[in-house]
């Protein structure tokens, strides 16, 4: 037992009170219940942590306050004598981000014959999307159709989703899913080669596909092979960018990276630009986890810091639902050393039942995420949570209940990566509960698409986490990595298609910041920041 | 957090850090703000290899920074990059077999059996186990084995024939998934369903339905039983 002997007392109460929950089913919470519960402990209805933003197309509209600084930024490139006139590089399309929606963005618009660079921040594959453990949804059996996903899918996203959105996401889904096994993506499957499908919170049918529990890992090192295996395709790693480029008529032509390796960091004075000349822009730069909303811990990849927000807003692009965030249910409380990772919600698919301080359960499991997470918020504000060594409050996730229900050996054959991981620090995830508390997962909103992943600002599109619409304002597991390969796809498509229409001599300036600039002024703001932030700084902070 | 601090050693030079951290948080506590050798954060990218030894003892160890805590006297470096070959070749363009595995990586039968690159895996994989399938031939079994393999590279820096395993495990991968695991029926038939429009109208029946009863509807919706 690695748990200190206050913690392994408690832990002790779990095994006790599992005959008794073992013949009990926790009942689902009513619609009026879930709502109740979300107003008063859910995080996005804090007034005091949000603010309005004053300037660019969302004036007027709430976001929390650590985006609304930087969104409210000014351009790293203000003061700088860049010359722009003469590119480093052209193409038909510019993709920025290397993770799942921008490499799935990028292999369908080089399949397209389009001329492709891809810009990533650190290396190609560096996202949330290698990070995602549970699975990737799609309704391919016989008891499901894609009606039923859709309905899953607005219910979860409390029917505000944009339903355009969502019928692309569940109709273009089985498709997905064999454009990823002709890649050579490896789900789990039967032998008869039938996908083995598992429920997620939120969903009616069992149809969440899984490789294991490295899922999000599968598909993203499958995706950085093959476009590895394309040598037309340029990719220019540890390259962010930090700027769009437009022409007089404010339409997107580009963008200015800046080259990590050699400037460093973005305070040093010793710049290095990289000036791209596009005639179509691809924004896929994921979440911003790392902006750590409220104070949260987050399970998000060093890079998600809302870059591709931040762009796209000053070049003129509409966000949409901007004030939801997801906070994943179970983060890691601990130890101290992983906390606020991701506990996947494959192991409450799998049977794993949350319990407070008294070994009792106190919400159905697979209620959806932001309902689950209030829960523990509300369990730990009851002063129902258990306090660890660190002086953080959770509860507890009891996963050897899998092993009971299921049978010996399936937490070690189902959840490797989980069980690597807390064995590293000395809990054996099969034969001791685990404590958790919600972690900053996703970013819900984003900029505002069509189907075909087109934004208001001409030549603009965006995909992924970086977009916002299809999950409304609550995301259900397995529709991340669904959303990064479909509207990746379509991203890509659309691009490409769109760039035939556009002569190469395209102008670069950078007048939309003498706009934004204006706009400043006339409201009377001095930015706070400049932006984007790029990376965070956890240098010589409490940790 | 209550710290014992402990002296740890940065590209040789001196830190006292609490011995709580891991090595990734320990190089941000005495003051590296990070870009190379740092991804996820959480045992997945493989971006934050490490190699280190204790004072006195000769051994290098390896291991993932964002893994591993610190210890006393510890003598750290990074491995912010690590050249290594990776052929280029396109799946759609092969058939399929074990030969091509080993026309890509012909390297691969010069291995020596030495088994370094097991005990490098940060992530406990039989890597020889993987390798000699990839020898003898069996695909299956070799994407089997490395499946959990976050492509850290690892097993490569201490390869002492210098065989490119991780690469040549995705490719096996790669073929198992496209090639070799049985094709499913159901998923065929969806695309097909989707394709002649069978869903259509009951999306389009929802889409235009009023808030008020589509909340009726997803409320009374059934839900397959978990077993």
């Amino acid at each position: 037992m690695a748990y200190p002997s206050p913690l392994n007392e408690l832990a002790t109460r779990v095994a006790q009170t599992r005959p008794e929950r073992l013949k009990q089913s926790f009942p689902r919470l009513n619609a009026e219940e879930k709502n109740k519960l979300l107003h008063e402990y859910h995080p996005d209805y804090r007034t005091d942590t949000f603010s309005t933003l004053r300037v660019g197309p969302n004036a007027g509209d709430r976001t929390p306050r650590e985006l609304a600084i930087l969104l409210e930024g000014e351009s790293l490139l203000k003061e700088t004598s860049l010359s722009i006139n003469q590119p480093d590089y052209d193409c038909d399309v510019l993709v920025i981000g290397g993770g799942g929606a921008g490499c799935a963005a990028a292999l369908i618009a080089d399949d397209l014959g389009a001329k492709v660079i891809v810009a990533t921040k650190l290396r190609l594959g560096d996202a949330n999307t290698m990070m995602a453990q549970g699975g990737i949804q799609a309704a391919d059996k016989d008891n499901d159709s894609p009606a039923l996903h859709y309905l899953d899918v607005l219910g979860g996203g409390h029917f505000a989703n944009t339903p355009e959105l969502v019928e692309t996401l569940v109709t273009d889904a089985p498709e997905a899913i064999q454009w990823l096994e002709d890649l050579g993506v490896m789900f789990d499957k039967n032998p008869d080669g039938s996908m083995k499908t598992i429920h997620g919170g939120g969903t009616s049918r069992k149809r969440m596909h899984t490789a294991r529990d490295y899922t999000g890992a599968e598909i993203m090192r499958t995706l950085r092979d093959e476009l590895k295996s394309r040598p037309q395709i340029t990719v220019l790693e540890f390259s962010p960018a930090i700027e769009l480029l437009t022409d007089s008529n404010g339409t997107v032509t580009g963008a200015v990276l800046l080259n990590l390796n050699l400037s460093g960091n973005a305070l040093s004075p010793n710049y290095h630009y990289t000036i791209v000349r596009a005639k179509t822009v691809v924004i896929a730069t994921g979440g911003s986890g790392r902006l750590h909303y409220q104070g949260f811990p987050t399970s998000n990849h060093y890079g998600a810091t809302g870059d591709g927000l931040v762009l796209a807003y000053r070049a003129g692009a509409r966000l949409a639902f901007i004030d939801t965030m997801q906070y994943h249910p179970t983060g890691v409380a601990y130890p101290q050393q992983i906390i606020g990772q991701l506990v996947t919600e494959k192991v409450r698919s799998l049977g794993a039942q949350l319990l407070n301080v008294d070994g009792q359960q106190f919400i159905f499991p697979l209620e959806t995420r932001d309902v689950v997470a209030s829960a523990i918020i509300r369990e730990c504000q009851k002063g129902k949570g258990v306090v660890t060594p660190g002086n953080i409050s959770g509860v507890w996730l009891d996963t050897p209940m899998i092993e009971i229900l299921r049978g010996p050996g399936t937490v070690k054959r189902e959840l490797p990566a989980m069980v690597r991981q807390f064995a590293r620090f000395g809990i054996e995830l099969d034969k001791e509960p685990i404590l958790v508390y919600p972690t900053l997962h996703y970013q819900n909103g984003g900029v505002a698409i069509d189907p075909d992943c087109r934004t208001n600002v001409p030549f603009l599109f965006v995909a992924g986490e970086a977009s916002g619409g299809v999950h409304g304002r609550n995301r259900l597991m397995g529709n991340s990595l669904l959303d990064v390969i479909v509207f990746g796809r379509r991203a890509g498509n659309a691009a490409a298609q769109t760039a035939r229409t556009r002569t190469a001599n395209l102008e670069l300036t950078l007048k939309h910041l003498e706009k934004w600039d204006q706009e400043l002024q006339k409201n009377n703001l001095a930015p706070v920041t400049k932006s984007p932030l790029i990376l965070p700084d956890y240098t010589k902070k409490e940790v | 957090m209550g710290e014992n601090m402990i002296d740890i050693y940065i590209m040789g030079e001196h830190h006292r850090v609490p011995d709580s951290l891991t090595i990734l948080q320990a190089l941000e506590y005495a003051g590296y703000r990070l870009i190379r050798g740092v991804g996820c954060r959480g045992g997945f990218c493989g971006a934050c290899a490490t190699v280190y030894r204790i004072a006195g003892d000769y051994r290098l160890k390896f291991a993932l920074a964002c893994q591993t805590k610190v210890e006393p006297n510890m003598q750290l470096a990074m491995i912010p990059y690590f050249p290594a070959h990776q052929p280029r070749y396109r799946l759609s363009e092969l058939k399929g077999t074990a030969q091509e595995v080993l026309n890509i990586y012909p390297e691969m039968l010069t291995c020596y059996g030495c088994n370094t690159c097991t005990k490098s895996c940060p992530q406990e994989i039989d890597v020889l186990g993987y390798v000699s399938a990839i020898i003898r031939g069996d695909i299956p079994l070799a994407a089997d084995i490395s499946f959990d393999c976050i492509m850290c590279g690892l097993c490569v820096s201490r390869c002492p024939a210098e065989l490119v395993k991780h690469h040549a495990a995705l490719l096996c991968r790669r073929i198992y998934g496209k090639f070799l695991a049985p094709r499913s029926e159901h998923l065929k038939q969806r695309i097909q369903e989707v394709k002649t429009g069978k869903f259509t109208a009951a999306i389009a029946e929802l889409k235009n339905m009023p808030p008020e009863e589509l909340k009726k509807v997803y409320a009374n919706r059934d839900i397959e039983p978990e077993e």
